[in-house]
């Protein structure tokens, strides 16, 4: 690793970074979302 | 987002988003996707909104995470064809380890998270159908026989299957029918395209009809595929599992793809720039697959 790609590679981590978090908080809304609609269908 | 040259380099550092992205071959996807969600709205059955969308985002996972697999195995013949160097793992612009741990991630992620919200039968089915698409079309029989498309196209016709049975907990003649149109319809729809390709599969060592048997063995194939594709469309409003709209449409579609495959089997190019009827026949199956399940769900919301 050469110090001029330093820069592409910090901004890929960041870039990825914050897309894994968006994925993170959908997936959470996800589940959540599921939980409700298995328990209204259940009921 | 800019793309870095291709270089020794680029698989040094982390992938990019939109890399992982196209892995997952977002074009087969969309028509996996239809199929599936086709296949879960034509079901008897009322499905919650929530349940039906995260069902529909599991088949898309799991054909994500096939198409990645897909393409971290076959990284060596994607860098010998025209139309697939430009892929993220031959254009070098990522690792082949990100792409395996992704493509299993995305796997086990996509089985269990249906399992979660649809149902045992509808997780089984979607595991099976990325192991089958991996391990039987991809490492098995793609490198080895012509008839990689005919068995390997069962791993595309699951999607329908999935979709019925995440509505319903079961599967009956209908989802069987539909699965049997994909397979049926998978052998003309890549031999079509194989056939102005030929040149890109013969340079990678491919062994696609074409290659072995020749061009006009395989436009008779084509034709000869054709026949009982037609007749496994026409069978759901055959046997009155489906009305009229779907009937019609499917009556008229089919004899669209019948003539486009009759000019296949009549021409004697051997020249891609002469394939205009092969070229037809391949961007009409599409529409071709994307018509009749569009029909069979209109006809079940029309009809009901």
């Amino acid at each position: 690793m050469t110090p001029e790609l330093e820069p592409e590679i910090r901004k890929r981590q960041r870039e990825r970074a914050r897309i894994t978090a968006i994925l993170l908080g959908l997936f959470v809304v996800l589940i959540f979302a599921i939980s409700i609609a298995k328990m209204t269908v259940n009921r | 987002m800019t793309s870095l040259p291709l270089s020794q380099d680029g698989a040094s550092l982390p992938a990019s988003s939109r890399d992982l992205f196209a892995l997952t071959k977002p074009r087969v996807m969309s028509l996996v996707v239809f199929t599936g969600l086709c296949g879960l709205l034509a079901a008897p059955v009322h499905v919650h909104p929530v349940l039906a969308f995260a069902a529909v985002l599991c088949v898309a996972l799991g054909a994500g995470a096939a198409g990645a697999l897909n393409q971290w195995y076959e990284a060596d013949l994607d860098a010998k064809m025209k139309r697939t160097a430009s892929r993220p793992l031959p254009a070098g612009r990522m690792d082949r380890q990100t792409a395996l741990h992704f493509g299993v991630g995305l796997s086990f992620f996509s089985v269990i998270l249906m399992d979660l919200a649809a149902n045992h039968l509808a997780a089984a089915i979607l595991a099976i159908s990325i192991l089958f698409y991996v391990l039987i079309y991809t490492v098995w029989l793609k490198r080895r026989t012509a008839q990689n498309i005919v068995i390997g196209g069962a791993a595309g016709a699951f999607p329908p299957l999935i979709g019925w049975a995440a509505a319903t907990g079961d599967i009956s003649v209908l989802p069987v029918l539909l699965f049997a149109i994909i397979f049926l319809w998978t052998p003309p729809h890549f031999w079509a395209l194989s056939l102005f390709v030929r040149t890109d599969y013969a340079n990678a060592g491919v062994p696609m009809l074409p290659v072995v048997a020749g061009v006009q063995s395989t436009r008779r194939h084509i034709l000869l595929y054709t026949l009982p594709m037609i007749a496994a469309a026409v069978a759901p409003w055959a046997l009155s599992l489906a009305g009229w709209i779907y009937g019609v449409v499917a009556v008229g579609l089919s004899a669209a793809f019948l003539i486009l495959a009759l000019y296949v089997a009549a021409n004697r190019a051997t020249e891609a720039k002469d394939m205009g009827p092969e070229k037809r026949l391949f961007a009409f199956s599409i529409l071709y697959l994307f018509g009749l399940f569009a029909a069979l769900v209109v006809d079940k919301w029309v009809l009901a």
